[in-house]
């Protein structure tokens, strides 16, 4: 019971940018295994940014490493609702030209 | 139909185009939207930028925005005409009201939340929201 409070309590402070504890690893079960990481936050919530410009080269370029390929979340550690966005900006971008589809 | 919409048309123009031509062309096209009922509320050339990719043999373009205001038919007369014209390398048009809307919308729900809770509010604004951690980060 009470950790379902706590998971209610942690979704709703999601979208303030307040890194909350995450289960970890299936609800706390096996913690022993594997090692300790680091809770990533979404780096738009922490900024408060509410709307990601597809002109802004300079910042799109933080999530297409070499390979011109978008970053995925699992990595950069965005919410879904802010990777929506950067994925929809980067399409933009690469649309004129500003983003490369491929890059070898 | 009568809604206002708002979008922000992009386009690259040829490198190779003469400095009197590039103003006229803005010109032109600017004249389009406003002959067909809308509005420039801003416009402005970027300047030439290297592309990421290759346009046309060309490896750099001439970057202009135009931010318009109207219903919709002039930005379907001025892509008509960028279509056709080839100074124009590539263009796109971005309808962004609506998002920005959203923006404001989450703008305003994120600042009548922090009013709700005035304890939540000032620790954010105080130490980073530094106290609502607790002893979380140990975990790291």
């Amino acid at each position: 019971m009470s950790r379902n409070i706590e998971r209610e309590r942690d979704f709703d402070n999601e979208d303030e940018g307040v890194p909350e504890r995450r289960p970890q690893g299936g609800g706390g079960r096996g913690g022993g295994r594997g090692r300790m990481r680091r809770r990533k936050v979404c780096r738009f919530c922490v900024d408060k940014v509410d709307l990601i410009d597809f002109k802004d080269v300079k910042l799109l370029q933080n999530f297409i490493p070499e390979r011109g390929k978008i970053l995925p979340r699992r990595i950069s550690g965005v919410c879904t609702a802010h990777q929506r966005m950067l994925t929809e900006a980067i399409k933009r971008a690469r649309n004129i030209a500003l983003l490369p589809y491929t890059a070898d | 139909m009568a809604e206002k919409r708002v979008y922000e048309v992009v386009f690259i123009v040829d490198p190779d185009t003469q400095e009197e031509e590039m103003t006229k062309l803005t010109q032109n096209l600017s004249t389009v939207v406003t002959d067909q009922g809308g509005t420039i509320t801003r416009n402005e050339v970027l300047g030439r930028r290297q592309l990421a990719y290759r346009i046309g043999r060309k490896n750099e373009g001439v970057y202009v925005i135009f931010e318009v205001e109207g219903t919709g038919g002039e930005i379907a007369e001025l892509e008509r005409r960028m279509r056709v014209n080839d100074a124009i390398m590539r263009y796109m048009t971005v309808r962004v009201d609506e998002d920005r809307q959203r923006a404001e919308k989450l703008k305003a729900r994120r600042q009548r939340k922090a009013a709700k809770r005035p304890g939540f509010a000032a620790a954010a604004a105080g130490g980073g929201s530094a106290p609502a951690r607790g002893g979380d980060d140990s975990e790291a």
